[in-house]
């Protein structure tokens, strides 16, 4: 099994997620998306630190999970303040804004 | 394996730090001090900041006038004369947008709900409004986001990018969701920021690992070695940096990713709007033009096909639409985008001239934003409320009685076309600096829009891409039409109540649109914009039928010295922008 195989796959996920964030209409399945999009990037970013024989992509993994720690605290905070407000999460329901 | 500690030069450092620090003793000082004392407290703490921040930038900059900067923390951040710039204009342009944010005007309230945590029209929003619990946690966040905003154009190395652009972020989604009135817009505004942002860094993060792929290192300069030397990885190469650009300049509001941009702009408290549309533009161009100016002038031949479509197609688009808005901040926000398009006419031309001519055309268009914002903020809606109906518990009613049974009500801000109708009238010194703003977003001759235009557009030109700076010519020339339009709706068109003043009854006023008509919750927060019917709002008090006017609140004085400034700077920048032209080409030298 060579590393290409880590990228394929890491790409593949990727992709999921960024079809998760595109299609689907729950505020927190998109954000779910967003989340796979970040940990699909932690695998090549790991697989590149092993392909490059050093530890930076390894370190910025760690940094990267740290970022979406932070990014699901205010990103739930703003779905959950939401959903109290009108009792639903689906984005379809956010449409007050319009041109 | 020893581990040796970076040596850290603190005092270049220090603009940054400055602000973060004093961003986290604002966390703390929400939690322990007082009630009473908080909010002098955070004030204090934020101006001072931000004056400390732009003394720090003012003291290190003959030191790296003369020797042109050096790297900190070991490449993490190039503190070089770019970044003393963006870092000066960031600071002084959130000073400016901090007196917007703090004036309370004449009606006592600021823009920011109380309690934002609590959930619109509910009881515990009630109690918390009766006991007069009031959180000030606004002022940390815009400190934290603007840390990261004068991170952002510093940064060395992909990594600090990416926590900068996060560290920025993070606090803008939450303050776009904290409007007092028009909660529900707010917080959806909040959350379409939050899902398009989020989107938008997991594509420039994953671009930071294909480039980490390609050259296996993070670090500009060795990432610009690594693209000057072709190698069989030359895909991971241009899907990393194109997913890199992409990340930028969803930040900067560019098409075709500009989706958020009027929605935020609209939903968003309008002090916050101006501090974003100036602040968060500088710090995302300034990292843009670090990167393509410094990583990937190797590949300008393949990123060109790019960014040349992207510029034309967000000066035209944002033109395009901004002629037929009816909502005024929704109209300041395509004009932004169009601006985003111009700045990048001067990016592009990849030129020592067109460094300059993005610097100074973004400290331009700040302070003639947060200057317009401001505006914005201070015109509002007024309902007229015979007085028997009107809802108890008001404290936002002004002692402003014309007729003796009528009760008026300042609500939110008047953001519909047809309200501002006749303003140069009734308030001729605000509607004059409005126009002074509209003038210079127009880039007419005298103002500072119009020398930041004249400089990107001929650093395109010197740059070899005369055809981008032709469509910017173009657009602006279309751009025009609906700046002066609004001049003439303050000017020369009569305000809609007063064309129906003869009538008895104060009916509804007929050139008043529905968006305008506010939900009538008056006493509560929770009056929002029921556009196209929709009616998804917790109307706590039955619609007694209000008239409402627009009127200027006067500001408690902050505001007004903020628009005063602003004014000041976009015509002083426009008569005599040679000093400052050559203070910035002094030092517009990225480190390589």
């Amino acid at each position: 099994m060579t590393l290409t195989h880590y990228l394929v796959l890491s790409g593949i996920l990727f992709s999921v997620g960024a079809a998760t964030v595109l299609l689907r209409r729950n505020a927190i399945i998109a954000f779910m998306g967003v989340e796979l999009m970040l940990n699909a990037t932690n695998l090549s970013l790991v697989t590149f630190s092993r392909m490059h024989g050093e530890l930076t992509g390894q370190v910025l993994a760690f940094f990267v999970m740290v970022v979406a720690a932070a990014e699901v605290v205010v990103g739930l905070a703003i779905i959950v303040a939401i959903f109290r407000t009108r009792r639903s999460a689906s984005i379809d329901d956010v449409n007050l804004l319009k041109s | 394996m020893s581990f040796t500690a970076p040596d850290i030069a603190w005092g270049a450092l220090s603009p940054v730090l400055i602000v973060l620090a004093a961003g986290v003793l604002g966390v703390l000082a929400e939690a322990f001090v007082p009630d009473r004392a908080r909010r002098p407290v955070q004030l204090t703490l934020t101006f001072g900041a931000l004056v400390g921040s732009i003394v720090a930038v003012a003291a290190l900059w003959s030191g790296v006038k003369s020797d042109g900067g050096h790297d900190v923390l070991d490449g993490s951040l190039l503190v070089d004369g770019p970044t003393l710039v963006l870092q000066g204009a960031i600071a002084v342009l959130t000073l400016l947008a901090l007196l917007v944010v703090a004036d309370r005007t004449a009606t006592g309230e600021d823009a920011f709900a109380p309690t934002a945590a609590s959930v619109p029209g509910s009881e515990y929003e009630e109690l918390a409004r009766s006991k007069g619990i009031t959180q000030t946690e606004v002022y940390p966040l815009l400190l934290l986001a603007t840390g990261g905003m004068m991170i952002l154009p510093a940064t060395g190395d992909l990594l600090t990018l990416f926590v900068a652009l996060e560290v920025l972020s993070l606090p803008l989604y939450l303050l776009t969701g904290m409007a007092r009135r028009r909660r529900l817009l707010s917080q959806e505004a909040a959350l379409k920021y939050f899902l398009l942002g989020a989107f938008a860094s997991a594509l420039l993060i994953f671009g930071v690992a294909l480039l980490y792929g390609y050259s296996g290192s993070l670090r500009y300069a060795e990432i610009a070695v690594a693209v000057g030397d072709p190698s069989s990885l030359d895909g991971l190469l241009l899907v990393g940096s194109v997913l890199l650009l992409v990340g930028l300049l969803f930040k900067v509001g560019a098409v075709p990713f500009h989706a958020w941009t009027p929605d935020v702009y609209q939903g968003a408290p309008t002090p916050i709007t101006g501090f974003m549309a100036a602040c968060t533009k500088i710090a995302a161009f300034g990292a843009l033009l670090r990167v393509y100016y410094t990583v990937f002038p190797g590949l300008q031949w393949d990123l060109d096909v790019l960014l040349w479509t992207v510029a034309i197609a967000t000066m035209v688009l944002g033109t395009v639409v901004a002629l037929v808005q009816t909502d005024i901040k929704r109209l300041l926000a395509y004009s932004s985008i169009a601006h985003a398009g111009f700045v990048l006419t001067g990016v592009i031309a990849l030129d020592e001239a067109g460094i300059t001519a993005v610097l100074f055309y973004l400290l331009a268009y700040g302070v003639a934003t947060i200057g317009a914002f401001g505006i914005v903020w201070l015109v509002r809606e007024r309902s007229v409320v015979p007085l028997g109906a009107a809802a108890d518990g008001d404290d936002n009613t002004l002692a402003d009685d014309e007729g003796g049974d009528l009760r008026t009500t300042v609500l939110g801000e008047a953001t519909h076309l047809s309200q501002w109708a006749g303003l140069g009238r009734t308030s001729p010194v605000l509607a004059g600096a409005f126009a002074l703003f509209l003038l210079s977003f127009a880039g007419i001759p005298l103002t500072a829009g119009f020398i930041g235009k004249f400089a990107v557009f001929s650093a395109a030109v010197e740059g070899g891409a005369w055809p981008l700076a032709l469509v910017g010519v173009l657009s602006s020339a279309a751009a025009a039409f609906f700046y002066v339009r609004i001049i003439v709706l303050m000017y020369f068109t009569p305000a809609a109540h007063e064309a129906t003043q003869e009538g008895a009854v104060p009916a509804t006023a007929a050139g008043t649109p529905a968006a305008a008509e506010p939900a009538a919750a008056e006493g509560t927060d929770v009056a929002l914009a029921t556009e196209g019917g929709t009616t998804a709002v917790a109307t706590l008090v039955e619609p007694s039928a209000p008239t409402t006017t627009t009127t200027v609140v006067p500001s408690e004085g902050l505001a007004a010295v903020a628009i005063g400034v602003c004014a000041l700077v976009t015509v002083v920048l426009g008569v005599f922008p040679t000093p400052v032209l050559d203070l910035i080409s002094d030092v517009a030298r990225f480190l390589p």
